[in-house]
């Protein structure tokens, strides 16, 4: 194929992605945009086979490549539950990074093919965006299999810390630096091998400090690494689809950081040096834990009968409806509760869960049609008029402290009124705190009722009381 | 005017554009390395810049209901990178760049297949209510 004509089949591509993007904006189109960036794929796919010297040999080493990772891809794909979405997207995203090193190391071993040079003489500038993509594409790899591993608990969640981490990294990174400028002069094979490993540790440096429920900003963000080394690969072997591409996720991952930042009120530094929610639960006894009304328990029987009367009812959902996989009996709860009359909306936090739009995923699975869920600041002014808000394995996002005590590490975030409704339900394990090391005083309100067990169990017991 | 003078005059402008031709291509060839080292960049760079500004407002238009999906997307499109792995598995002098073309293919076409896969997933299962 010429120049030109494989020059347009890129356009073309771009295009189709920016649509894919694009469908996004509703769920009605979002289908129709998933099936445009299918095609874009197709098409760029097709067109690089048709490159002048492409070999019989060399056709037949790329589709046994599609093939393996095509099936690979679509197994896992089909067989993942939607509760471990998160370490999904975080194995993908080390894969796309790895791939960068890879192709980098490719155009590295043979220039002519990519016209950068010859082997040994490569142009300055291109090993300057050779060692970009090289490095943020080693990073991408090694900090998402880190993310990977807390997310599906295969480490810690818990931040690892020491002394002189940040100054560690700091170091580091300046060495990578140094070795990229001395790279770029000499062109050196060692120097090209040195700049991945280093890359490969600093990303394991920069995530493990980073703790658990900060995970939907370190997806988001590694989202955009990968794009930012698809970018720079881009520009290494000069392909405006991969320029492009690179750019349009940089854009999204950097925007998906952004607002999952603002859902918590800290700022992506905050974030990235970590270290958050380290205290566990030491803070929960606070000093004026004497004086403080006794919690009122009640049982699944007891919330079953006052949903019963209620007219209007919010679900509040977190992460821990995740864990205990209670989306679907919720689901069938929000049914009976219909049936007795009952309005049912679910009211989802920015940073519930582990990754953008966890929730909605989840509650998707279940059935919840998607128009009986809502942001935020959509719903925030229903409160004050609802009978019932239920707020299963949520705890941070619902504490009225970020409104009112400047003190409290999560002054400021914005936060479900939940305590504007008439009652309140937490279904919870225990008295602990939360993520973030704070008391929810939520809890000792005295419209606050606690239904303490497990989210499943619990939802389960409302459901056999509400069929009585 | 007869036709010799005519012709004359023809010949005579011909040979003055072929002087101009090659003059202009004597320019183009002693501009050309210097246009080659700065152009292709800056280029590229233009529409790196563009694309970002694109993304940038069409990610804002995503609703916060499909970021799930729009991770899987992304995710999926940035496997594009499988452009340079076929580029390199299929055209490069060298058995190391090959094989380091291959495994890029063959991981990109895990994300490619996977991030779609995925995301076709989880976008059917988003319905209306009633329906």
């Amino acid at each position: 194929m010429g120049h030109t004509l494989s020059t347009l089949a890129y356009l073309v591509a771009s295009v189709l992605f920016i649509l894919a993007l694009r469908g996004l904006s509703h769920p009605e189109t979002s289908r129709q945009g998933n099936l445009f960036g299918m095609i874009g794929m197709g098409i760029a796919i097709v067109a690089t086979l048709f490159t002048k010297g492409m070999g019989f040999g060399g056709i037949v080493l790329i589709i046994a490549g599609l093939g393996i990772g095509g099936t690979v891809g679509t197994i896992v794909a089909q067989r993942i539950q939607m509760t471990a979405l998160p370490q999904l997207v975080a194995a993908f995203h080390s894969l796309v990074g790895m791939a960068a090193v890879f192709v980098a190391a490719a155009a590295f071993y043979a220039p002519e093919s990519f016209g950068i040079g010859t082997r040994g003489h490569i142009k300055a500038a291109s090993l300057v965006e050779m060692s970009l993509g090289l490095a943020i594409g080693a990073i991408t790899f090694s900090g998402s299999v880190i993310a990977f591993a807390k997310l599906a608990g295969k480490m810690s969640g818990a931040p690892i810390t020491f002394n002189g981490q940040h100054w560690l990294n700091l170091g580091l990174g300046l060495l990578l630096l140094l070795l990229v400028i001395i790279f770029v002069a000499t062109g050196s094979g060692v120097l090209f091998w040195l700049i991945a490993i280093l890359s490969f540790a600093l990303g394991f440096l920069l995530i493990i400090p980073i703790g658990g429920a900060d995970m939907p900003v370190v997806v988001s963000m590694l989202n955009s690494y990968s794009g930012w080394a698809a970018a720079g690969i881009g520009f290494t072997i000069g392909n405006l689809l991969l320029i492009v591409t690179g750019a349009l996720v940089g854009a999204s991952g950097a925007i998906l950081s952004y607002i999952m930042c603002k859902g918590m009120n800290r700022s992506i530094i905050n974030v990235l040096l970590g270290g958050f929610g380290s205290e566990g639960g030491t803070a929960a006894a606070g000093a004026d834990a004497g004086d403080r009304p006794p919690v009122k328990a009640g049982s699944p029987e007891d919330a079953a009968y006052m949903m019963k009367n209620a007219q209007k009812i919010i679900v509040v959902p977190g992460y821990g409806m995740a864990v205990a996989q209670a989306q679907q009996v919720l689901r069938e709860m929000a049914d009976l509760l219909k049936k007795e009359g009952a309005e049912i909306k679910y009211a989802i936090h920015p940073v519930a869960g582990r990754m953008p739009g966890h929730m909605n995923v989840l509650l998707a699975e279940a059935n919840v049609p998607y128009d009986e869920v809502f942001e935020l600041e959509e719903i925030n002014p229903e409160f004050a008029d609802a009978d019932v808000a239920f707020v299963i394995g949520a705890n941070d996002v619902t504490n009225p402290a970020a409104k009112t005590d400047k003190s409290s590490a999560i002054y400021g975030m914005p936060i479900l009124d939940v305590e504007r409704a008439k009652t309140v339900f937490f279904i919870k394990r225990g008295m602990s705190s939360g993520y973030a090391g704070v008391e929810n005083e939520l809890f000792y309100r005295p419209n606050t009722m606690m239904l303490f067990g497990d989210a499943k169990k619990v939802t389960q017991e409302i459901v056999q009381a509400l069929q009585r | 005017m007869n036709p010799t003078e005519l012709a004359n005059q023809a010949t005579a402008a011909a040979h003055r554009a072929l002087e101009l031709a090659e003059q202009a291509r004597r320019m183009a060839e002693a501009a050309a390395p210097v246009a080659a080292a700065a152009e292709p960049f800056l280029y590229l760079l233009t529409i790196f810049l563009l694309a970002c500004f694109v993304g940038y407002h069409v990610v804002w238009n995503v609703t916060p209901a499909l970021h799930s999906p729009l991770m899987g997307v992304t995710n999926a499109i940035s496997s594009v990178i499988v452009v340079g792995a076929i580029l390199a598995a299929g055209t490069a002098d060298g058995v190391a760049a090959r094989i380091f073309g291959f495994l890029a293919v063959t991981l990109a076409a895990v994300n490619i297949f996977g991030g779609f896969m995925v995301t076709r997933r989880m976008l059917a299962m988003f319905k209306k209510k009633g329906s």
